[in-house]
């Protein structure tokens, strides 16, 4: 019996850790602050975090495909979504026509990423990091200051309350069901298409997935494409719940982002992890942020502070069970 | 019966790379439902033959038949798709997913634009069934050992790509006996299915445990395609060399009137040195004056014991004793303060540094051992690296080339300098002759046993037997991770491959 | 044969391409604003006199980059990176204007405490502290990439995010004003006419100079960044020759901070160096550094930050905003680090094919 244990345990081990985490942080928080027991704080996390979690899926997607797959550009694109709607949208623009825009726009500068990376060979972190700076430096040029929306379209499917039945008080936003949306997506993909398999190989050993006939430079364009989809998304979700296009958005996502994805159990190197994780360590981000906010005292520095210090546990954690691993 | 017919046919295979002839009017044939062993010393040209073959390179000159029919392998894709599939040394499979979809991958029944899992396991787990490997294809590959990835490799060879012709390169190396008997049966029974196998390996007594014929190339051509049965063992070795029976002979006597030296001292003692998972507890001296040659398969545990010994590894069992002092830090620094040097076997990844210069690199070590500070002058560093191209005779314009522009050999003999100009005491040369040209290979030999006359300890470690036993007074054989025996340097080699197979 | 070879010398010394670069910026200069170049000398009733210009700007500006240049380069070679350096700059400014400050404590900070020209500290303390603290920041990324094994992206990109809620932190969330005049010397002052930040680069960059080519650490460095293994296998401690690395980078970004905010007589925990990093990168590649790491020269990236700080004021002089810089450094730094790729190398060499492989590797 002990020894079926053992390999499920190392197996499923870093997502029950991740987990086990979010429920005692919520736990902990529930008993320090009793206001945090209500349950809208729970569906609070969801509509905060949304543009988070988006970013998180692509981010995990792209992190799982491995040879230092990493997406830095991920705020960029938020900004420069934000900006370019509001921009689009002021000057008379359809949200209808706005919103595919956008949408291609990121999934577009995603794939020519993906293509510098894959086809010049540049390493995925410089590549990234130079779309975040262009990005967010086009959204600069757009407008330095905020700018507002008032499109009656985005108002309403940022303001209209979405009652959750059986539970009272209790409601979302329709651009919070986006992420939850996106995600089954990312599932589907991960586990039930070739894409998401030949993802896993080629995270685990791309020599190996290249020798096995798998489209390995279609699949690595491909992700930093979906990347782009999720930076997108999660840019529109960003400017609907603001009302607003700002340059300045979503600035140090990049490491939320990539803390979530190592809370919730996926390795940087790649082929180990999954997208469900990354649900769990995004949920773990948000509650930490609520024990803060209902605190009050400590300031909005100690987040970033704090975000760093975990990411430093999680990844310390995470190469001891691999390390484990090896040698069992 | 009819006589079987040949299902790949090359003939006059040439192919040369800037400055090496790799293959020259080479000819090769498979038949179906045969066992085919390809032999020959490193440099041979074996790997550069299924290169050919399996699409990774044109050739220059020659042709191949698949079942008669003229075709031109473009791509390893392609070559897959003509039926030929290849299991390398290290199993090209990802460790991470299933073995079920190692075998499918690429190839995953679909059902509603979704993969169709549950068809996927029954597929595999009956391909797996069919070929009696007893294993739940639903477990992650990486909770089988590599004997078991092997097979795995080979089902999706089978049952996915639909291969004709299976290559298995070097497939036994890390494998134990009970495992390569499992994995000879299931070459026989693929053989009696009428698949064609090439089988790469140097392992004398396994070549004549299983395969019907054995093909031995040398020097980039080929020395003759024989019917196991009518090639004594003797003979083949000596092909494989290239010297006649008698030849042999005199060189193994070469050694012995250096053997009645008494009264060595031992500068390096292993007592139970071990580290789990990688050495299990071995006792081993190093006397000056002396080659020690290491014999055992890839796997056995010598490029373990090497590191053990040099440092790079701390070991968690028994001790080190080195000039009569117990080592407590382990480092290759640490070894190199107290004169032991290590040619690491992965030339490429561990020995050279490409981008610097062969000057850089000659140098690299005594600059670790003087430190941060006491820089070598530009023309202490020059006067170092000329000697030593002079002494080893490495072939170079300038000591500024980049040690990535040489030859293998070269390389290796750049590797050697390195070490020699710190003056070691012991000196461990792990698969020193991989790799190169013959006439290097023999340089570096002579080298090795100059060395030891002038009162160093050379520790020799090769997977080739010839060598071992050419350059060596003593020879110690490792397998499965441990030392099984010590002989002295004119032991014959049945006694060696004997113990190396187990048998002994 | 022997002129080629003194051409492919010249063509391959690793000071060309970012000079060539700068001069042709500056010709473009000459031409489209000819007082570009004026230098006069003025009498400053603070400083005394000095020399005053757009060059003279260049290079006082461009100081702290080219400081932070020095250190990434000897973080890239050894085939790493640090995406912490503006945070090390925010970090060491802030450093300097809380110990400046006469009013210390969580107390909200008032006008009339401040506008004292004194300081809590002397000011050789305020150096030595501001000096630790950058080495510190640098002790930690190496710590994380060297010993935790930790991606050098990863683990500096950590700092880079914290840091500033570290800047932050130490300042109280406010932009603190520096009225301590001596404070201003580093990035106002002049010496024999020259500004005091240019001797403090040189003195920074002979230092830096000795350090890896007069002692082995350069060699060392570039092993590392080729190949980590085969240098530990040599018996290098390769481990804390990048520790080394990430702690001169640190040293370096802390002097940068100082200077930086000597010179805007404030600490702003949000702006101070605010995408240098992307400047810096841009500056070690142009000056030839692999990413990879291995081969680099120190002269060839101050150049570099030289042509960057060259052309930003050009930019700037044109009148282009300043935020469409920004995505124009992008598209820069990715163009450079193509030219200077593998990829290039190999386009370039088919194009000259006819003088048939030389440098084919043989194995």
């Amino acid at each position: 019996m002990a020894q079926r244990i053992k390999p499920l345990l190392l197996r499923y081990g870093p997502l029950l850790t991740t987990f086990a985490i979010f429920l005692l942080a919520y736990f902990i928080g529930g008993r320090l602050y009793p206001a945090m027991q209500r349950p809208q704080v729970f569906f609070n996390l969801f509509i905060n975090d949304s543009s988070l979690l988006l970013v998180a899926i692509g981010m995990t997607m792209v992190i799982l495909s491995g040879g230092g797959g990493i997406d830095l550009s991920v705020g960029g694109v938020i900004a420069l979504t934000s900006t370019a709607s509001a921009a689009l949208l002021r000057s008379g623009v359809s949200p209808y026509i706005v919103i595919p825009l956008m949408i291609v726009m990121g999934v577009a500068f995603g794939a020519f990423m993906g293509w510098i990376i894959q086809t010049l060979k540049v390493q995925p972190f410089i590549a990234t990091l130079m779309g975040l700076y262009f990005t967010r430096g086009l959204a600069y040029i757009i407008s330095l200051t905020s700018v507002t929306i008032t499109d009656p379209v985005y108002k309403n499917l940022a303001l209209t309350l979405i009652y959750i039945p059986f539970i009272p008080n209790a409601y979302v936003y329709p651009t919070t069901l986006v992420a939850p949306l996106v995600l089954l997506v990312a599932i589907y993909l991960s586990f039930f298409t070739r894409f998401g398999r030949t993802l896993y190989a080629m995270g685990n050993n791309e020599q190996s997935a290249l020798l096995m006939g798998l489209s390995v430079a279609r699949t690595k364009i491909g992700v930093y494409a979906f990347s782009g989809f999720c930076s997108a998304m999660a840019g529109i979700v960003f400017s609907m719940s603001l009302l607003a296009g700002y340059g300045q958005f979503a600035t140090g996502m990049e490491l939320d982002a990539i803390a979530s994805v190592v809370m919730g159990g996926t390795a940087l190197s790649g082929g180990v992890g999954n997208v469900i994780g990354t649900l769990f360590g995004v949920l773990i981000h948000g509650t930490i942020v609520s024990i803060l906010q209902f605190n009050g005292t400590l300031s909005s520095w100690w987040t970033r502070i704090g975000v760093g210090v975990l990411t430093l546990i999680f990844i310390g954690i995470q190469s001891l069970f691999y390390m484990r691993k090896k040698h069992s | 019966m009819t006589e079987a017919k040949n299902i790949v046919k090359m003939l006059g295979i040439a192919k040369s790379f800037p400055g090496v002839v790799a293959l020259e009017d080479v000819d090769f044939s498979l038949r179906a439902g045969e066992i085919h062993a390809l032999m020959g010393e490193n440099g041979a040209g074996k790997s550069t033959l299924i290169k050919v073959l399996t699409g990774v390179e044109q050739p220059d000159q020659g042709t191949i038949e698949l079942d008669g029919k003229l075709v031109q392998v473009r791509s390893p894709q392609h070559s897959q798709e003509l039926g030929i599939s290849t299991v390398y040394q290290e199993v090209n499979l990802c460790t991470n997913i299933s073995v079920a979809e190692n075998i499918m991958l690429g190839h995953e029944p679909y059902r509603f634009g979704s993969i169709h899992w549950r068809k996927l396991n029954e597929l595999a787990q009956r391909a797996v069934n069919r070929l009696n490997i007893d294993i739940d294809v639903t477990q992650p590959l990486e909770n089988y050992s590599v004997a078991i990835q092997q097979m795995v490799a080979i089902t999706r060879a089978l049952e996915v790509l639909s291969a004709k012709v299976l290559i298995l390169d070097e497939p036994t190396s890390s494998l134990d006996m009970h495992e390569t008997n499992l994995l000879f049966d299931l070459m026989r029974k693929l053989k009696n299915e009428g698949i064609g196998i090439i089988f790469i390996t140097h392992f004398l007594a396994q070549v004549y445990q299983i395969a019907d014929r054995i093909t031995v190339l040398r020097n980039g051509k080929l020395v003759g395609t024989y019917e196991t049965s009518s090639l004594p063992r003797v003979e083949l070795v000596a092909k494989m060399l290239g010297r006649s029976l008698t030849e042999l002979d005199a060189l193994s006597k070469e050694k012995s009137h250096e053997e009645e030296k008494k009264d060595k001292q031992h500068l390096v003692e292993a007592k139970g040195l071990g580290r789990t998972g990688s050495l299990k507890p071995v006792d081993l001296e190093l006397s000056a004056s002396e080659v020690l040659g290491i014999a055992g398969s890839l796997g056995s545990g010598r490029t373990e014991l090497a590191g053990l010994i040099f440092g790079i590894d701390t070991p968690n069992h028994g001790s080190l004793i080195v000039g009569g002092e117990k080592v407590n830090t382990f480092s290759p620094l640490e070894s190199l303060k107290r004169g032991i040097a290590l040619c690491p076997e992965d030339r490429k990844a561990e020995g050279i540094v490409g981008d610097l210069t062969i000057r850089e690199n000659i140098i690299l070590a005594l600059q670790a051992r003087y430190g941060w500070f006491k820089f070598l002058s530009m023309q202490k560093q020059s006067e170092i690296a000329k000697k030593y191209i002079q002494l080893l005779g490495i072939v170079t314009p300038s000591p500024e080339q980049l040690v990535r522009n040489l030859s293998g050999g070269n390389q290796q003999k750049v590797i050697l300098a390195r070490w020699l100009a710190t003056n070691p005491k012991v000196l461990i040369l792990d698969e020193p002759t991989r790799g190169i040209d013959v006439g290097a290979k023999t340089e570096i030999q002579k080298l090795v046993v100059q060395l030891a006359e002038e009162g160093k300890s050379c520790v020799f470690i090769s997977s080739e037997l010839e060598e071992v036993l050419r350059v060596s007074d003593r020879i110690a054989v490792l397998r499965d991770r441990t030392k099984v025996a010590e002989y002295s340097g004119n032991v014959d080699d049945q006694t060696l491959i004997h113990t190396m197979a187990g048998e002994l | 044969m022997k002129q080629t070879s003194v051409l492919k010398r010249i063509s391959e010394s690793r000071l060309l391409w970012p000079l060539v670069a700068w001069i042709i910026i500056l010709i473009f200069d000459a031409i489209v604003e000819p007082g570009f170049f004026e230098l006069g000398i003025i009498d400053d009733p603070v400083y005394g006199k000095h020399l005053y210009g757009n060059l003279v700007d260049i290079f006082n500006n461009g100081a702290p980059l080219m400081l932070v240049a020095i250190g990434m380069t000897l973080v890239i070679a050894t085939g790493g990176i640090d995406l912490s350096v503006g945070a090390v700059i925010a970090i060491s400014a802030a450093m300097g204007a809380v110990l400046i400050n006469p009013a210390l404590g969580n107390q909200l900070i008032t006008n009339d405490i401040l506008t004292k020209n004194a300081t809590n500290t002397p000011l050789p303390l305020i150096i030595l502290a501001d000096l630790a603290a950058g080495t510190l920041c640098g002790l930690w990324n190496g710590l994380l990439v060297s010993r935790a094994k930790i991606q050098p992206m990863v683990a500096t990109l950590i700092l880079m995010v914290a840091g500033r809620g570290i800047a932050q932190l130490i300042t109280n969330g406010q932009i603190m004003t520096i009225y301590y005049t001596p404070y201003f010397w580093f990035g106002n002052g002049y010496i024999l006419g020259l500004p005091v930040s240019i001797y403090i680069v040189a003195v920074v960059l002979l230092l830096a100079w000795l350090l890896v080519r007069k002692t082995a650490i350069g060699l060392f460095i570039e092993s590392v960044g080729i190949n980590a293994k085969s240098t530990y296998y040599s018996g290098i401690n390769e481990q804390n020759v990048k520790l080394l690395a990430y702690m001169f980078c640190g040293f370096c970004g802390a002097i940068a901070g100082l200077i930086l905010s000597s010179y805007v007589h404030s600490a702003d925990g949000n702006n101070n160096g605010l995408n240098y990093e992307l400047d810096a990168i841009l500056a070690v590649v142009m000056g030839g550094t692999l990413m990879t790491g291995g081969r680099f020269s120190l002269f060839a990236s101050v150049i570099g930050a030289v042509v960057i700080w060259t052309f930003t004021v050009t930019v700037y002089s044109l009148g282009v905003p300043a935020n469409a810089l920004l995505a124009a450094k992008a598209v820069l730094v990715l163009v450079v680090i193509l030219l200077y790729s593998d990829y290039t190398r190999r386009w370039i060499n088919r194009f000259f094919e006819r003088r048939g492989p030389q440098h084919g590797t043989t194995n």
